[in-house]
C-alpha cells in the first residue's frame, strides 16, 4: 500500500495534529489553506526552485567515500552532502521555502527559534535575502555556549531574544517563540525549524526537506544504477531525516534508519532517545514521543550536539516507529565524537556533532553489511561551528 | 455536581444582579496545604467559582507571573494527581464549583478516561484547557460526558465568526472570552474592539460568557462586564495571593457584586 500520511487534520497515525491555544487556529488553519495553494502553484514553485540552485547551492553532491568505505571494510558508503549548503545546513531549505511562503502570505515578520544557532542563522539569512523582520528566540544557557552563532545572527540584521525561562535550551526557546506568535499572530510567521509542533508545520517542512531525499533518490541511481541498500540520518526534531526518508518510504527493499541522541547513555537521565524511551504526550502543539516524569512534566533532553538536544520529536517519526518503517536506535556522545574523528581524518571532512551521530551508526552497521551492499549516510551539516565544543570535549587534544 | 452545579452557581448570580467572578489560582503555590483554606478565603469574598490552575512544565498560553507561580508549585512537587487527591479529600466541606485549567499532557499522563473518573470522585465540575482546540477535542469530549464534566471553550479575538459560532454552541458551564491576542498576565488597557467582541458572543452563546486574560482591576471589571456576565482574574490575584496581600482580593471580587455596589 502506498504511504500516505498525514490524513487532513493533521494525524499521522495516532501522532500529529493540532494542540494550540485558540488565538493561534485561525492561523494556522491559514497557513494549511495558504500552503496547499503555493505547492500547486508553478510560480512559487519555480521561485523556490530558482533560489535553491542560485543561492544555496543545490543539488548537493552525493559522495562516495571511498577511503572511509574501505577502511570500515562493509558497504560502499555515499554521504548526502548537505554540509556544503549556503549556512553550512539543511537547515536553510526549510527556512526559504516558509519564508517565500510567509511573503506569498502577505506576512512581514518572522518569528524563530534555534538550539545551536544553526536553524537561527538560517532564518536570518533568508530574511535579509527577502527583506523581512526577524526575531529568533534562544534559550540563556545556548546563548552562552554559541556566543559566535549569536552574532552571526545579528550581523545578518536579526534580533536575537535570549530565554530564561525553564532550562534555558531549545524546548524553552520553542515556548517562547510560540508565545510571541501568539501576540503578534497578525503579521508575522513562525519559521519552525524541524518536523514538529502543530499540522501543517510537520508536513510543510518535511515537504520543504525532501528534496534531499529525492536528490539522493536519483543521484544513488546514476552512480549506482539501483536503490541504496540502507539510508541513515540523525534526529532531533528530525528534519533532515524526514527529508531524506519521505522520497523512500515507498521502497522496501531500502532499510531506513534513524539515529537519535544517547547522551551520556540511555542508563543515565541525559540523554534525547525519545522513540525507545520517551512516552506519547502533547507538546509544542503535536501529540507525539516525549521524554517526560510520570506527571506528564516534560524533562531536559541531553546531547553534546545541541541540536538534536529536544525532548520530544516530530510525530511522522513518531508514526513510522509504530509502523516499524524505520529503525530507530541511538548514538552516546562519546561515539558521536569519535565518529567526527575518523571522517575528518580519512576523507577531510569535518561533520557537525549531530551528523557525528548517523556517521557513527553507519560504522556499526557496515559490520553487518558487505562489500556489494550500498549505504547512504546524510550528512546534515559541518563542523566548524562544533570545534570549540569538540576540543572541550576532548581536553584539548586531538589524540583524545 | 459537574455541569448542573456551574449553571446553577452563575444562575444564583446573575438573577442577583450580579456579575460572575472567577478567580485563578495556581494550585499547591504556596503549598498543597493551603488549597483548601485558599479555597475557602475566596468563596468568602464572594466568587463564583475556581479556576484552579495546575502547574506545567511547558505552559504556552500563560505570561510570566502564572509560568513563576508553576514553576513554584512545580518545585514543591505539585502534581495534578496530587492536586485531585487533595479535592477528594475535602470534597465533602466545600461548595464552591472547581474548574480545573490544565494543558492537556499531565491529563494525558494520567489516562484521559481515569482522568475524567478521579476528577467525578474530586467534585470537579468543569475543565479549560488551553490547548486543545475544536479540532482535537474529541480526544476528551466522551470521557467528560459520561460523568457530567463541563468542556469550557475558549474563544479568541482572532476567531472568525463561524468558529465564534461553533465554539458558542459547543461550550458547556460557561465561555471563555479570551481578551487579548496573547499570554496570560496583567494589562493596563484592551484593544477598542473587545467590548464589540464580548457583545457578539454574548448574542450568540446559551450560557453566560466570561471575559478573562488581562483583567486585573476593578476598573476593569466594571468595564468589561458591561459586555459580558462576568471575568475571571488570574495572574493579579496569583500575585496578590503569593504575597499575602489579600484586601486587594477581597476589592477585585466585591467590584462584580453590582447589586450591592447599587444599593
Amino acid at each position: 500500500m502506498t504511504y500516505q500520511a498525514p490524513d487532513n487534520k493533521g494525524h499521522y497515525g495516532d501522532f500529529g495534529g493540532r494542540f494550540v491555544p485558540e488565538t493561534l487556529m485561525p492561523a494556522i488553519l491559514e497557513l494549511d489553506k495558504e500552503y496547499a495553494k503555493a505547492i500547486q502553484d508553478d510560480d512559487f514553485l519555480a521561485e523556490f526552485d530558482y533560489y535553491l540552485k542560485e543561492y544555496v547551492g543545490r543539488e548537493t553532491p552525493l559522495y562516495y567515500a571511498e577511503r572511509f568505505s574501505e577502511k570500515l571494510g562493509g558497504p560502499k558508503i555515499y554521504l548526502k552532502r548537505e554540509d556544503l549548503n549556503h549556512t553550512g545546513a539543511h537547515k536553510i531549505n526549510n527556512a526559504l521555502g516558509q519564508a517565500l511562503l510567509a511573503v506569498r502570505m502577505g506576512k512581514k515578520k518572522i518569528v524563530a527559534e534555534t538550539g545551536a544557532g544553526q536553524h537561527g542563522v538560517a532564518t536570518a539569512t533568508v530574511c535579509a535575502l527577502l527583506g523581512l523582520e526577524c526575531i529568533v528566540f534562544m534559550g540563556k544557557e545556548d546563548v552562552r555556549r554559541q556566543k559566535l552563532n549569536v552574532f552571526r545572527m545579528e550581523l545578518l540584521g536579526a534580533t536575537v531574544e535570549s530565554v530564561d525561562q525553564g532550562s534555558g535550551t531549545l524546548k524553552d526557546a520553542v515556548n517562547e517563540a510560540l508565545r510571541y506568535w501568539v501576540t503578534n499572530v497578525e503579521d508575522t510567521h513562525y519559521i519552525i525549524g524541524s518536523v514538529v509542533g502543530p499540522h501543517p508545520f510537520p508536513q510543510i517542512v518535511r515537504d520543504f526537506q525532501s528534496m534531499i531525499g529525492t536528490e539522493t533518490r536519483k543521484q544513488i541511481q546514476d552512480k549506482e544504477r539501483r536503490l541504496p541498500d540502507a539510508v541513515i540520518a540523525c534526529i532531533g526534531g528530525g528534519s533532515n531525516s524526514m527529508g531524506m526518508f519521505y522520497p523512500f518510504v515507498n521502497d522496501e527493499s531500502v532499510k531506513l534508519y534513524g539515529v537519535e541522541a544517547g547522551g551520556k547513555g540511555v542508563e543515565t537521565d541525559k540523554h534525547s532517545v525519545t522513540l525507545q524511551y520517551g512516552k506519547k504526550g502533547v507538546l509544542h502543539g503535536m501529540m507525539s514521543n516525549l521524554l517526560q516524569d510520570k506527571h506528564g512534566q516534560i524533562k531536559e533532553a541531553h546531547s553534546i550536539s545541541a541540536g538534536l538536544d529536544y525532548p520530544g520529536v516530530g510525530p511522522e517519526h513518531s508514526y513510522l516507529n509504530d509502523i516499524g518503517r524505520v529503525h530507530y536506535d541511538y548514538i552516546t556522545d562519546d561515539e558521536a565524537l569519535e565518529a567526527l574523528q575518523e571522517l575528518s581524518r580519512t576523507e577531510g571532512i569535518l561533520p557537525a556533532l549531530e551528523s557525528s551521530h548517523a556517521i557513527a551508526y553507519a560504522m556499526k552497521l557496515a559490520k553487518q553489511m558487505n562489500k556489494e551492499e550500498v549505504l547512504v549516510v546524510c550528512l546534515s551539516g559541518r563542523g566548524d561551528k562544533d570545534v570549540e565544543t569538540v576540543r572541550d570535549a576532548l581536553g584539548g587534544n586531538a589524540d583524545g | 455536581m459537574g455541569k448542573q452545579k456551574l449553571d446553577a452557581a452563575f444562575s444564583a448570580v446573575l438573577e442577583r444582579g450580579d456579575k460572575a467572578f472567577v478567580p485563578y489560582i495556581m494550585a499547591g503555590d504556596g503549598g498543597l496545604d493551603k488549597l483548601h483554606e485558599q479555597l475557602e478565603f475566596l468563596q468568602d469574598a464572594g466568587a463564583t467559582a475556581v479556576e484552579l490552575g495546575i502547574a506545567f512544565s511547558d505552559p504556552v498560553a500563560d505570561g510570566p507571573t502564572i509560568q513563576e507561580a508553576g514553576i513554584r508549585a512545580l518545585k514543591d512537587g505539585v502534581s495534578l494527581r496530587g492536586v485531585l487527591d487533595k479535592l477528594i479529600e475535602t470534597k465533602q466541606e466545600r461548595t464552591l464549583p472547581i474548574v480545573l485549567m490544565t494543558y492537556l499532557n499531565p491529563i494525558h499522563a494520567i489516562g484521559i478516561e481515569e482522568f475524567a473518573k478521579v476528577c467525578d470522585e474530586a467534585g470537579v465540575d468543569g475543565l479549560i484547557i488551553p490547548d486543545l482546540p475544536l479540532e482535537e477535542e474529541e480526544i476528551i469530549t466522551p470521557s467528560l460526558k459520561k460523568f457530567d464534566i463541563a468542556l469550557i471553550r475558549l474563544a479568541a479575538l482572532t476567531s472568525p465568526e463561524e468558529r465564534i459560532a461553533e465554539i458558542a454552541q459547543r461550550t458547556e458551564g460557561f465561555l471563555y472570552a479570551v481578551t487579548v491576542t496573547g499570554t496570560t498576565g496583567v494589562r493596563t488597557d484592551f484593544q477598542e474592539n473587545v467590548g464589540t467582541y464580548l457583545s457578539k458572543l454574548q448574542e450568540q452563546c446559551d450560557v453566560p460568557v466570561l471575559a478573562g486574560f488581562g483583567v486585573s482591576t476593578p476598573e476593569h471589571v466594571l468595564d468589561l462586564t458591561e459586555h459580558c456576565d462576568g471575568v475571571i482574574v488570574g495572574s493579579r490575584i496569583v500575585d496578590l495571593l503569593y504575597k499575602g496581600d489579600r484586601e486587594p482580593i477581597k476589592e477585585l471580587i466585591a467590584s462584580a457584586q453590582l447589586s450591592k455596589v447599587k444599593s
